[in-house]
């Protein structure tokens, strides 16, 4: 399997499409417009776009409370979920969920997750219908280097090594849970870790798109052909703080600037394609405009969107009661 | 045991009757009492109901009064001769109840079987009385079951083999009731008898087992010996929806109650229990939609969909027509103007249900044209 | 009809379930139980036997034994329900929800109102419940006032076995979240039960005993205890209205204020420990909803603020009892009964 130039240009554009979303996000929440908290996910695009580039609608991913870019990754609509995050009625979710449970099942996508670690069980239960149901997909949590020590995911590993699921755990350690270093908070390593569950473990440097989109290949193909679960450990930055106000006072002098300097996964991209002759650089260019005036369009949506009213507290609880 | 001297024992009406409540006795010790002779008021869990005495002598000593919860099969009273004195009584009573054993033969219990008309189309039904008696086959009604004529069932078949059926959509028979009209039950209800091998039989039917009854009888005349429609449908085009309707949709005990309510002229008759077997069995799989399609076609647009009046100058059959005067399901008017060769018998302060209403005088009027 | 046991009417809704619907699936520990060992296949059936032969008739690709992991194979079972399977889970002992409580009312239980109402998940979890089994602390518990607390579930306690088998099929038919509490000391109670399926809706509470004097709201195995004593009572002349409400989530609020107005006098009795249980929630709504009409104070039967102590001799004075209820009973009568 190849990527053609039309996948390149996809990629670049999904990429592309998280940057300017988180960067906008960032700027609203700055100037109030956004309720709540955020976490976002700038910088580490290579990440959810290597995985879901092999990705369809009847594959399953659970996200994380840092969960914009595996959304938009896996195909939800921006601008739903620019309004969602603005907590408007044409929110994704009705303005329910907010930004830390986006969600959209027809995509596959189910939820961002407000709970450290949530997700891995569920991802269990994608991968238990597909395999049950023999729907061939498959089924990815997408978890941080927190939510690694959480029992629920150590237990997922077990549960989907013994049943045999076509699940696959993409563990995006950006060195932080909050402002705790993993470096500190996580006893041996990842991979060791899949290898003590018996299955295929490995680390990727997730600032490289093509290395996390050749890792993801492999796993999610032995996934596909009944071969059971696989772990990636991806190894990429944030570049904004835990949350939005984090002052980020944890983190080293200049920490972020030099990964933004020599790693930017976009800017990697970029010159890997270029050089190699696959895409022009106008072509990127192209791609890049169109982006920003198009998230600039779904901010100015939800900006102006309807809020939900009090008719619209008690919907959605059940579906009868 | 004294050739002089006869018990009288709890009857057991329908199947769920484990024991009775003897309410009160409607004689005194030492009185002469008939057979037929309503005698005391029982009440079951489901039915409080006048007992007719089973047998004619003198009733000597009450051995359960009024008040009193007693196993079915266990004894009311004893009747003997003036002759008897009261020691061989004594002896008699201290012996029954020595040797009274609680158990399924004791209460005569008869359990439903059940037979299939079609490849998984099963008909359930009580079979109760000698093999070599002609038979009466009992068809109930919209929502009813084969236990609608327990008051019924058990009385007639001291001469008579009785068949009392669950119909196509009720109780433990199939919930298929193909395309809902009366015609199709009727040829459903055609399937049992050639199932069961029942070549000829005297017909009961009541309301839409009425109709289904009559139906066949025209339909098959030479496999009916005599028929009984009791409140029948088919008669005109009234029919009281707030009950149909009422009987589909109520899933709760007390509202549906006020709608079982509407089929009987005393109420009081109605127990608790009665209504939660019908909220039991309207939960089955499959038996909401059989009854609404029943109903669609049946009584469409709140009226009554068959015309049966015509046919009854096709019957061969002797014939009759039961009625309660205050039956508001189905008007008793509807039995006007009928030729005069059949009999019609209205009774007074009665519903819906004279089966159960007047149990005795129905069984009779059974019992005498199919003796006829 | 024919007699089954509790345990019995469990097995064969979710049997009757399987067939018709490919989607059903049961996980759990010791669902069917002997899994890679060296003997028998479907060893045990659950812990107590509830779903004994539903591995050899299903397979094990629907009747899925699970490691002792209640966070992952319950998250797992919430994952499968929203994406598509109708999974029955068993978590053993009620009491282990402390390892899996997220999985339940973080997750299953908020899907629908997080996802906007896009999300449908027909989970259902079943649990043992209750005391009496000399158990002791942490095998025991009532805890259904926990899930009742929480929207988007549904929280049903079968009384009986016919019980027992409509609101397992309903359960397993509904398209929320279902926590069933099955009491452990019901298994073998028998009784008349259909053998076609049914269903009994959630939310109508079933009235078990009509009487004119005191209204008792009972839940799960105390429905039966109200009608031991309502039947006890009924020699002194003191007649009772006994509700089941068959459902703590949704509550039939509306046949438990009819019924008390009727009698003017409540006495809820309830398992679980007294504070924030069914039984003050009973009160609460009762005083708020119909305060005048009661002639007398609210009374509450429950467990005490206790764990639950292992000694029979203790458990014995924790558990409700029949003769508490008739005492409560006489009690809300005031004097001369």
């Amino acid at each position: 399997m190849q990527l053609n130039r039309d996948d390149l240009k996809e990629a670049y554009r999904r990429m592309c499409l998280i940057r300017e979303f988180e960067d906008k996000v960032h700027d609203e929440f700055a100037a109030g417009n956004i309720p709540g908290f955020v976490h976002l996910y700038a910088g580490e695009e290579a990440s959810a776009v290597g995985v879901c580039m092999h990705l369809e609608d009847r594959d399953a991913i659970a996200s994380t409370h840092r969960g914009h870019g595996h959304c938009i990754a896996k195909g939800c609509d921006a601008e739903g979920m620019m309004s969602e995050i603005y907590g408007k009625k044409d929110g994704l979710c009705g303005g329910k969920g907010g930004s830390m449970h986006i969600a959209d099942l027809s995509k596959g996508m189910l939820g961002a997750n407000g709970i450290v670690g949530g997700g891995p069980p569920l991802i269990c239960g994608a991968a238990l219908t597909a395999k049950t149901l023999k729907t061939g997909g498959v089924a990815i949590a997408f978890l941080g280097d927190g939510a690694s020590n959480q029992g629920t995911t150590l237990e997922s590993y077990n549960l989907a090594k013994i049943w045999n699921l076509p699940a696959i755990f993409v563990v995006e350690d950006n060195g932080y849970a909050e402002s705790t270093a993993s470096a500190w908070s996580v006893a041996g390593t990842q991979t060791k870790r899949a290898e003590g569950f018996g299955m295929p473990g490995v680390e990727v440097d997730g600032h490289d798109f093509f290395a996390v989109w050749e890792v993801a290949r492999e796993a999610i193909e032995r996934a596909r052909n009944g071969e059971g679960p696989s772990l990636i450990h991806v190894k990429l930055n944030r570049y904004y703080g835990h949350f939005e106000g984090d002052a980020i006072t944890y983190k080293g002098e200049g920490e972020i600037d030099k990964i933004k300097a020599t790693k930017d996964c976009l800017n990697l991209f970029k010159q890997r394609v270029v050089e190699t002759s696959l895409l022009e650089s106008d072509e990127l260019s192209e791609i890049e405009g169109s982006v920003k005036s198009y998230i600039d369009q779904c901010a100015a949506t939800a900006m102006s969107g309807s809020t939900p009213t009090e008719a619209d507290l008690m919907t959605d609880v059940y579906l009868k009661y | 045991m004294s050739g002089n001297i006869e018990p009288i024992l709890m009857p057991k009406w329908g199947l769920a009757m484990e024991e009775g409540m003897l309410v009160e006795w409607q004689v005194e010790e030492g009185d002469a009492i008939e057979k037929g002779q309503e005698i005391a008021d029982i009440e079951t869990t489901k039915i409080t109901n006048a007992f007719e005495s089973p047998l004619t002598g003198q009733l000597r000593r009450f051995v359960t009064m009024d008040g009193e919860t007693v196993p079915v099969g266990f004894l009311l009273a004893v009747c003997a001769a003036e002759d008897v004195d009261d020691a061989e009584i004594d002896g008699f009573v201290r012996d029954f109840k020595d040797n009274f054993v609680l158990d399924e033969a004791a209460a005569g219990a008869a359990e439903p079987e059940t037979v299939e008309i079609e490849p998984g189309q099963s008909i359930r039904y009580m079979a109760i009385g000698s093999d070599d008696s002609e038979p009466i086959l009992f068809v109930h009604g919209f929502g009813g079951g084969f236990d609608n004529w327990m008051l019924n069932q058990e009385a007639l078949s001291e001469d008579f083999r009785t068949y009392a059926i669950d119909l196509p959509g009720h109780g433990g028979s199939t919930k298929q009731v193909g395309d809902g009209e009366l015609a199709t039950l009727t040829d459903m209800l055609h399937s049992f008898m050639s199932v069961m091998k029942i070549e000829r039989a005297h017909l009961v039917g009541h309301s839409m087992g009425g109709g289904i009854a009559l139906d066949l009888a025209t339909r098959y005349p030479s496999q009916v010996a005599s028929l009984s429609l009791i409140a029948p449908v088919g008669f005109g085009p009234d029919i009281n929806m707030e009950y149909i309707d009422g009987f589909i949709t109520q899933t709760r005990a007390r509202k549906l109650r006020a709608v079982i309510e509407l089929l009987v002229d005393d109420p009081t008759g109605i127990s608790p229990d009665m209504i939660e077997e019908i909220i039991k069995y309207k939960r089955l799989d499959g038996v909401g939609p059989a009854l609404e399609l029943l109903r669609d076609k049946i009584m469409p647009s709140g009226q009554q969909a068959a015309e049966l009046k015509d046919r009854l100058e096709d019957l061969v059959a002797p014939t009759q027509i039961i009625w309660g005067r205050n039956d508001r399901i189905i008007p008793a008017s509807h039995a006007d103007g009928l030729p005069d060769r059949f009999k019609i018998q209205i009774y007074d302060d009665t519903g819906h249900m004279p089966h159960m209403e007047r149990a005795n005088e129905v069984n009779a009027l059974i019992s005498a044209i199919a003796k006829s | 009809m024919s007699v089954k046991s509790y345990r019995q009417a469990l097995n064969e809704a979710i049997y009757q379930e399987m067939e018709r619907d490919e989607r059903v699936v049961v996980m759990g520990e010791d669902i069917a139980g002997g899994m890679g060992a060296p003997g028998e296949d479907d060893a045990w059936g659950g812990v107590l036997g509830v779903t004994k032969g539903l591995m050899p008739k299903f397979g094990r690709d629907r009747v899925l034994d699970t490691p002792i992991s209640e966070s992952a194979f319950i998250g797992c079972a919430a994952g499968a329900a929203a994406t598509g399977l109708r999974p029955v889970a068993e978590l053993m002992f009620v009491d282990f929800m402390g390892v899996c409580f997220d999985q339940i009312f973080n997750q299953a239980a908020k899907f629908r109102y997080m996802f906007g109402g896009k999300a449908v998940t027909p989970l259902v979890i079943r649990t043992m419940y209750g005391a009496g089994f000399r158990a002791a602390s942490q095998h025991s518990q009532c805890l259904y006032p926990l899930f009742t607390h929480i929207p988007g579930l549904k929280v049903a306690l079968p009384s009986n076995a016919y019980e027992a088998k409509g609101l397992m099929t309903q359960a397993i038919r509904d398209d929320d979240p279902v926590v069933i509490f099955e009491h452990k000391a019901m298994y073998d109670e028998e009784m008349e039960v259909p053998d076609e399926a049914y269903g009994i809706p959630f939310g109508e509470a079933n009235v078990t005993r009509e009487g004119d004097d005191v209204t008792l709201v009972a839940f799960g195995r105390m429905v039966n205890l109200a009608n031991d004593a309502a039947d006890s009572l009924k020699a002194s002349g003191i007649t009772c209205t006994v509700v089941d409400p068959r459902t703590t989530s949704p509550l039939d609020t509306e046949t438990i204020l009819e019924t008390v107005s009727e009698t003017g006098r409540l006495v809820v009795i309830d398992e679980a420990h007294p504070r924030c249980n069914m039984a003050t929630d009973v009160s609460a709504l009762v005083s708020q909803e119909i305060f005048s009409d009661l002639k007398a104070p609210v009374k509450m039967v429950t467990a005490p603020h206790c764990p639950v102590p292992f000694s029979p001799a203790l458990e014995d004075l924790y558990i409700p009892s029949t003769a508490k209820i008739e005492a409560a009973v006489r009690e809300v009568l005031g004097k001369g009964h």
